[in-house]
């Protein structure tokens, strides 16, 4: 058996860990460390994943029957994909691990038995830029107790061998056994408000234009397009919001304390055509937005939600991405310094391509 | 010698020819840019009843004729917010001829000639008139490149020139003597061997007067619309660069803060801080005449006398500022009327008492401008786009000063001259009979001030005196009461067909006029939501207060502490205003109107260009402005 811890806090990785921990967990990890208030977690690293996958598939059939699979072969692809996670699912993890996810989960909680948390998959493939997988695995919300923890975790590894993703594999040709699963643990923020922040305007790709949406609630009824979000537009630099538009949000996401995870709920009415966010909140999601834009060099899709357990500022940063749509086109000058600047009015006033 | 009369006709066939050029590109222009007409055309414009005859209080040319109703005008709202009186006719001529002649003639502008204008029912209707062709662009980009390129690259050095030459021609206009028309003629005429009697310096001292007012004009133009230029490149440049910048922060990058504007509001605080030095202040009050406070303090001792010696100090030039634009007589200027800085004077001195300090924020104005411009350069993707970034920004600094700062020699101190010595010819008419008061001489067009002035002189010399009273006196009363009828008016915002671009560097950033103004304003009645409009987002900041709708700028006394002016445009004179008020809402004006300046440098949020404010807007009615979104709402 390798040797392995069996989870990493975020405080101790970064984006220099992405092969073990993936690429939502070093990103979670980089944020904490750049002073980014991120709910407190740990990512349970691919090793573990590793170590699991060979103590109940010591002979490596797993990965030898996904290799010889035929993609175009939708049902025998979908029969396998089927038993390999009832099998990852119903495996007992190997008893050091266990132990040291259920003791990190037992910090996780301090000052709140079962704290609830959201326990993400985050792949990684030394073949392929993590984006790729994005959509392709599970997340867990509002997950409870060590037995939820530990079973989640095995929910995400087994989501690695669901249909969607065999098949993507299988097509892109990209070889099993650099396929890991890492698995994030994280706090849940009891969200009054979330949303997304995008540090670049998505519509226009302005740089100096930060783009914020907000519904009540959970951000996951935003992510999954159930309610139309409020909508922000503000300077990067002078703040200024230049443009509101409050919709008619009637749904919202809150956890469910029955069943775990999250069930939807109508707003109040009063709350309905209210904006989510306040100015102030606005001006804090820009400058925590400026700050990770500036720690990463480049403008970013963010996720956040606004607590309202915390004391003092509780704006959360959920996730951090960078922004790949625009990014493209940056390298291209708009105006090239002429000899002098009288060249510019020259070219502008006659109609000419400066 | 025939030859040469030959030659000679040729030449001038061949200036002939260039031309039709330019109207060759005015005829191109109506195919392509005529889109569906959302306004009224001008032959559909209908006269006031009640006004028949306003067509008479204007020159000929300024009358719309069938082919206007190819091209688009908008109604120049900024500078003509109230229908003209006949005498004012002359602030189209001299400057539209004067801005004309610099875009159109003398430094060869590639895309834009002069501005065309009309009057209507006493209001002032223009138009951009826009070279369309390319080849003709580019044989104007080479004039203009050498000819602009002069006066960019030595602008420091001319514009000090410039300041000279303006600052004397405002000593030449005061300086002017209106002749008095003695019984004999001094001695010294003949002793002297003059040989010229006083009837012929009517004609000389009013001609001077005209004539100094155009030359105002060509100044005032000389380098206004190179600094334009300067602006829309830059306006375009970080257009692009940042698609969805707000113009208000293009214009804070761009707008410096040593402005003269500003000082005689600088000069009025410092008043009032000697006052309160002095121990003067019970001498104030809001509500007493100027006057009266004068007459206190010339009572008040030493300090007092203090302070009258620094008020007069002030005085001139400072309060040679006038409180419209310096487009309209009766705009007076502060030294005409002591009002507006009496009425400031015991605010600020309360303020003072209170603690505040008074003094604008310059330093942390200057780090926030300095702040700024750094972040948006640091956000240009590529080296390239910083470098020319600089040079454009550079450009704009270079050209702020002049663009600023020409209205207060200009618009203010020259036009409250100019006015005031029209003024004393006034005077003379309604001593000589032809006119009741000397202010109806603002009731005849210049061209008629001169024949008023030449019956004087006929009938002196003749001995048997002026005859105009019963001409002049009734055309006066008749205008007046066409003038009453006309502001009854309800002015189209715009009329004819719809631009498809808009490229004058005037028109975009002068009166704001783009694309969006102009589909706003086309917007069917219908269409507006009752109680919210847009306009010109010019100053950030969100607030709700009571409304004060001013029409003209002598009503300016009536607003109150914490009260929303709005008003057809503000102009730089409101200095006062704006430490009073809440926000500001005007008709008309673009990001780099003074208004959105003076705005943006006390912190007030505003819109302007809203087109429609003052007419839907009652006083007393609470309003929101949103300067950062340029909504305004009427909430009742």
């Amino acid at each position: 058996m390798k040797k392995m811890q069996p989870v990493l806090w975020f405080a101790d990785i970064g984006l220099g860990d992405r092969l073990s921990v993936g690429g939502k967990g070093a990103s979670l990890g980089e944020l904490t460390r750049a002073g980014i208030r991120v709910p407190p977690g740990f990512v349970v690293p691919t090793s573990a994943f590793e170590v699991s996958l060979e103590s109940l598939d010591a002979s490596g059939e797993i990965r030898r029957t996904v290799a010889a699979l035929n993609h175009d072969d939708v049902s025998s692809v979908a029969a396998a994909a089927e038993k390999i996670r009832a099998r990852i699912r119903s495996a007992p993890l190997p008893g050091d691990l266990e132990a040291g996810i259920a003791r990190a989960y037992g910090e996780l909680c301090r000052g709140q038995a079962d704290a609830p948390v959201a326990v993400r998959s985050s792949a990684t493939s030394e073949d392929s830029e993590e984006a790729s997988f994005a959509g392709l695995q599970d997340t867990y919300l509002w997950v409870r107790g060590e037995r939820g923890v530990l079973d989640h975790v095995r929910q995400c590894w087994a989501s690695l061998y669901n249909t969607e993703s065999l098949t993507y594999r299988l097509r892109l040709g990209l070889p099993e056994e650099n396929i890991a699963m890492a698995v994030v643990v994280q706090r849940m923020v009891p969200a009054s408000a979330s949303g997304v922040m995008f540090t670049r305007s998505p519509t226009t790709g302005d740089r100096s234009t930060i783009v914020i949406e907000a519904c009540w609630g959970l951000g996951s009824c935003l992510v999954s397009g159930e309610v139309t979000p409020d909508r922000f537009i503000v300077s990067k630099v002078t703040g200024d919001i230049s443009a509101k538009t409050i919709s008619s949000k009637t749904l919202r996401h809150v956890p469910d304390p029955v069943r775990g995870g999250v069930r939807d709920e109508p707003v109040p009415d009063e709350l309905q055509a209210a904006a989510s966010v306040s100015d102030d909140i606005i001006a804090e999601l820009v400058a925590v937005g400026k700050t990770i834009e500036r720690h990463y060099g480049r403008p970013q899709d963010i996720e956040w939600a606004v607590s309202d357990d915390a004391p003092g500022t509780n704006i959360f940063i959920l996730q951090s991405r960078p922004e790949t749509v625009w990014a493209a086109r940056d390298a291209q000058p708009i105006a090239k310094p002429a000899a002098s600047a009288l060249e510019h009015v020259f070219a502008a006033l006659g109609h000419r391509k400066s | 010698m025939s030859d040469r009369w030959v030659s000679s006709l040729r030449e001038v066939k061949a200036e002939e020819r260039k031309a039709p050029e330019i109207r060759r590109s005015f005829e191109e222009r109506k195919a392509p840019e005529v889109r569906k007409n959302p306004f009224p055309l001008p032959s559909q414009l209908q006269s006031v009843p009640a006004a028949e005859g306003w067509q008479d209080m204007y020159p000929y040319f300024t009358r719309f004729r069938p082919e206007d109703d190819n091209r688009f005008w908008f109604y120049n709202s900024m500078h003509f917010p109230e229908p003209m009186s006949a005498f004012d006719s002359i602030s189209q001529e001299a400057p539209y001829a004067a801005m004309g002649a610099v875009t159109t003639r003398t430094f060869v502008f590639p895309a834009a000639l002069g501005i065309d204008y009309r009057v209507f029912n006493g209001r002032v209707y223009i138009t951009g008139n826009p070279v369309l062709d390319p080849k003709e662009i580019e044989r104007r980009l080479g004039l203009f490149q050498k000819r602009a390129g002069h006066y960019y690259q030595n602008w420091p050095t001319l514009y000090a020139e410039w300041e000279k030459r303006i600052t004397n021609l405002i000593k030449e206009v005061n300086a002017i003597v209106v002749p008095q028309l003695p019984e004999f003629e001094d001695e010294e005429v003949v002793t002297k061997a003059r040989g010229i009697a006083q009837n012929h310096y009517l004609w000389e001292r009013f001609n001077r007067l005209i004539e100094s007012y155009s030359v105002m004009w060509h100044h005032h133009f000389e380098f206004l619309m190179l600094g334009y230029g300067a602006y829309v490149v830059f306006f375009q440049f970080c257009k692009k660069a940042f698609p969805e910048i707000p113009d208000q922060t293009i214009a804070r990058m761009v707008a410096g803060l040593d402005v003269l504007m500003f000082r005689p509001d600088d000069e009025l605080k410092k008043l009032a801080k000697l006052a309160v030095k002095l121990r003067l202040e019970d001498k104030f009050s809001e509500t007493k005449p100027p006057a009266e406070v004068i007459a206190l303090l010339e009572r008040a001792g030493a300090a007092g006398k203090e302070w009258l010696a620094a008020f007069e100090k002030a005085r001139e030039p400072w309060f040679n500022i006038t409180m419209g634009d310096g487009l309209d007589y009766h705009h007076r200027s502060w030294n005409d009327d002591l009002t507006v800085p009496f009425s400031s004077l015991p605010r600020y001195i309360a303020q003072i008492k209170a603690g505040d300090s008074l003094e604008r924020p310059t330093e942390q104005l200057k780090k926030e401008r300095e702040r700024i411009i750094a972040e948006y350069r640091e956000l240009l993707s590529t080296a390239e786009d910083k470098a020319a970034f600089d040079q454009m920004l550079g450009l704009c600094h270079l050209v702020f000063p002049f663009v600023e700062d020409h209205k207060f020699y200009c618009d203010h101190w020259f036009v409250s001259s100019f006015y005031n010595k029209v003024r004393e010819f006034g005077e003379l008419l309604a001593r000589e009979g032809l006119l009741e008061t000397s202010e109806d001489i603002f009731h005849l067009q210049h061209t008629e001030v001169k024949q008023a002035l030449t019956d004087v002189m006929v009938g002196w010399a003749s001995g048997t005196g002026p005859v105009g009273g019963p001409h002049w006196k009734p055309l006066v009363a008749k205008r007046k009461k066409i003038i009453e009828a006309l502001k009854k008016w309800n002015a189209p915002p715009a009329l004819g067909p719809m631009p498809e671009a808009v490229e004058d560097p005037a028109l975009l950033m002068l009166w704001g006029i783009n694309k969006e103004t102009l589909e706003n304003w086309a917007k069917p009645e219908g269409e507006q939501s009752e109680n919210e409009f847009r306009g010109f987002a010019a100053a950030p900041g969100c607030t709700e207060g009571i409304a004060r709708v001013l029409k003209t700028t002598n009503e300016i006394g009536e607003i109150r502490e914490g009260e929303i002016l709005v008003c057809p445009a503000t102009s730089p004179s409101w200095g006062p205003v704006f430490s009073k008020i809440k926000a500001a809402v005007s008709d008309i004006g673009g990001t780099m109107s003074h208004a959105a300046i003076v705005a943006r440098e006390y912190g007030l949020p505003a819109v302007v260009g809203t087109g429609q404010a003052t007419k839907r807007i009652k006083t007393g009615q609470r309003i929101r402005v949103d300067g950062n979104q340029g909504i305004v709402t009427i909430l009742g």
